[in-house]
């Protein structure tokens, strides 16, 4: 069996991919799927078994730009132990596999570029073992991020880390996303305790071993964080154990214009550099501002502006506010413009969250390429200029301001070669060392 | 005015949760199934708290009916900011059978005792759907209702609601004491945070029966059975205009 491709890709700097034609494609690897597809029924039964061309269409396909690669037919186990009968039988067939949590990528990672079986776990959506005092909980990749706070809310618990979609948490962790809590609460990688993996030869695997939780441990190699990133292609994630956060005791946020985007980014340093534990701290430049007051009929100064919300007891907000609002007038800043009230804040936070369809309507008729990439606060302006058109160049002059090409979405199909300008060469051949262990047919 | 507004809270299957129905059809599975407080409800107590935070009311006080149970939600109420609770005790057989008519009896007979100057209460439960329980308790106290709410404004010894209704909004003015019952847009109930469940369990909760309030909770209803919606059965495709007419006139429907 072959876990997706992925890495192995470059056996050498930036080796072209060759992509063959789906149509020459779909005759020689459906036979291998054909002849398997009876025993995949025996393991998911006959209604978990799909090869409609509706249904592997929508499985070969996230939410990028990227075009649709539908596998050869889709399976829907239903617990951890049909996973690896599937995983068994594809790996004596040599049949690549295809994991699917909720299709809401932004980097193409689900399309079976080789062909092959996607396994689609949405009905393994069980909520299990939820600890109050310890703080974790885990889930089943057919539970995404909403569903999970929804059956926190009574508890007083929640689940902070907050990507555009309601995406599948095992696929947020197989993805290492992040949200706009990120600057306060981390990412996936900060917040996964333990995963349950099915390996490419159905090997189940607990990366932290079975049941356990602990905050911290210096136990044998971190496989955790192993898999946590690695997109689906070291093994199928199929436990998450996930750290979680009491819900704030308030919440406020605010909106504050800057003259220019050096003012907006030297406030963003200062506030980091004072301590104040901010929640979220979010950026938008003029033109984005102007896009989402057009989109979301609001009236916004159309000038580089920061999207902040705080969190905390009464008495802490009031300290924090009063820190970040020094720095800002300082800084140039407008007034904050406030909301504190569950709706009111909703309505301040919809005009980032709506952001990305304001982009597109700044021009009607246009498709928009998604990316994301980070580079280290300090070095922000400076790649602020090239922010406005070619996206390539934006990923390249990341890395070259020390940044990573992608921040929270992934490498997925569209910035392989990229990965090798990033880490370089010998960490990439680590990590295909790393691959080929874990999924030898490869 | 006593300045103290009763606010009934009624503890649910979870909106989230699959219901299935019994194998006997006596009802739906709740054995093990997670339950919390009417969505509904939680609208009700937010807007209590509002009020009480807004210093229009002193005192928000969360009742419930139902078992040992129901003082899980009735400490969801009191972690959402209201002062003290009362758990009307009822079990067994009486509880399955616990509806409209016995809850609202018992809610006119605390509102007296605790001489509420305002009801407030979800518009329905979304288990049984009934939407009665706040109309009842209005005519039983002879009080006037604001049902379906969805903007309540305090004013003097007069409250303005505005009422969700099919052709729009109708504006209403009732004196109080008064019964109103929260529409889904009358405000986004808060979450409860931990600092808040912790204060919570120092907030009283007192016991009271229903036979300590003079009030009968035999049942006036049979439930006969319960049964779930006909599995969608597959679609027929026809091959010409002429058989599709056929077969619509074939099954009656035109």
């Amino acid at each position: 069996m072959l876990l997706r491709r992925g890495l192995h890709m470059f056996s050498g700097p930036l080796r072209a991919v060759q992509r063959r034609t789906v149509n020459s494609w779909n005759y020689s690897r459906s036979l291998g799927v054909e002849s398997i597809l009876s025993q995949f029924k025996s393991i998911c039964g006959e209604e978990g078994v799909s090869v409609g061309e509706a249904v592997r269409e929508q499985h070969g396909r996230d939410e990028s730009m990227h075009r649709c690669c539908p596998p050869d037919a889709v399976v829907f186990p239903r617990c951890v132990e049909e996973v690896s009968a599937l995983a068994k039988l594809c790996y004596v067939n040599n049949v690549p596999m295809i994991p699917f949590g909720t299709g809401t990528g932004l980097e193409g990672g689900v399309g079976a570029m080789e062909g092959g079986v996607c396994l689609s776990l949405r009905n393994m959506d069980k909520i299990l073992d939820l600890h109050k005092e310890d703080f974790d909980v885990t889930v089943e990749p057919g539970v995404t991020r909403k569903t999970l706070n929804t059956h926190l809310r009574d508890t007083g618990l929640w689940f902070p880390v907050d990507p555009g979609a309601d995406a599948s948490l095992c696929g947020m962790a197989a993805t290492c996303a992040s949200g706009t809590n990120a600057v306060r609460y981390g990412t996936m990688r900060e917040n996964v305790l333990n995963l349950e993996v099915v390996l490419a030869d159905g090997t189940i695997i607990h990366t932290a071993g079975k049941g356990r939780r602990s905050r911290k441990s210096a136990a044998g190699y971190n496989l955790t964080n192993l898999f946590v990133g690695s997109e689906g292609t070291l093994g199928i994630i199929t436990k998450a154990t996930l750290r979680l956060y009491g819900i704030p005791e308030e919440m406020v946020s605010a909106v504050c214009s800057f003259p220019s985007v050096q003012a907006a980014v030297d406030s963003t340093v200062q506030i980091l550099q004072s301590g104040v534990p901010i929640a979220r701290i979010e950026f938008l430049d003029d033109v984005m501002v102007d896009a989402c007051n057009r989109y979301s009929s609001l009236s916004y100064p159309v000038n580089p502006t920061l999207f902040l919300e705080f969190h905390g007891s009464e008495n802490s907000l009031k300290e924090q506010v009063e820190i970040t609002e020094d720095i800002t007038q300082t800084n140039g800043g407008s007034h904050f413009q406030w909301a504190q009230g569950a709706e009111d804040r909703k309505r301040l936070w919809a005009a980032r969250h709506n952001a990305w369809y304001a982009a597109q309507a700044l021009r009607p008729g246009c498709k928009a390429y998604s990316t994301d990439v980070c580079v280290p606060l300090s070095r922000l302006s400076h790649s602020w200029h090239v922010g406005d058109g070619n996206f390539h160049c934006l990923m390249v002059r990341a890395l070259a301001l020390d940044g990573t090409c992608t921040g929270e979405h992934g490498v997925g199909l569209g910035k392989r070669n990229l990965l090798v300008e990033e880490v370089g060469c010998p960490s990439v051949q680590v990590m295909q060392a790393l691959k080929h262990t874990l999924d030898p047919k490869t | 005015m006593s300045g103290r507004v009763l606010v009934g809270v009624k503890r649910v299957i979870d909106y989230a949760v699959k219901i299935r129905v019994k194998p006997d059809k006596s009802g739906v599975v709740t054995d093990g199934v997670k339950h919390s407080m009417n969505p509904f409800c939680e609208i009700a107590v937010e807007e209590a708290v509002k009020l009480k935070e807004k210093k229009l009311i002193k005192e928000v006080v969360a009742v419930s009916c139902g078992p040992q149970q129901a003082q899980e939600t009735i400490r969801t109420a009191l972690a959402m900011g209201a002062d003290r609770g009362i758990h009307v005790e009822v079990t067994g057989k009486d509880y399955e059978s616990l509806g409209p008519l016995q809850v609202s009896k018992i809610f006119a007979a605390l509102a007296k005792k605790e001489e509420a100057q305002l009801v407030i209460l979800g518009k329905q439960a979304i288990d049984d759907d009934c939407n009665q329980t706040g109309q009842m308790t209005a005519a039983l106290l002879d009080w006037p209702q604001g049902t379906f709410a969805s903007e309540v404004t305090l004013e003097g010894d007069k409250i303005k609601v505005v009422r969700e209704i099919d052709g729009g909004l109708e504006t209403i003015q009732i004196k109080t004491p008064a019964v109103v019952t929260a529409d889904l847009r009358l405000n986004t109930p808060r979450y409860a945070t931990l600092p808040n469940i912790m204060k919570a369990k120092k907030k009283k909760i007192a016991n009271v029966k229903p036979a300590d309030l003079g009030v009968d909770v035999a049942p006036r209803l049979e439930v006969l059975k319960v049964e779930e919606p006909p599995q969608r059965e597959a679609g027929v495709k026809v091959e010409t205009v002429e058989d599709l007419v056929g077969k619509l006139k074939e099954t009656g429907r035109i």
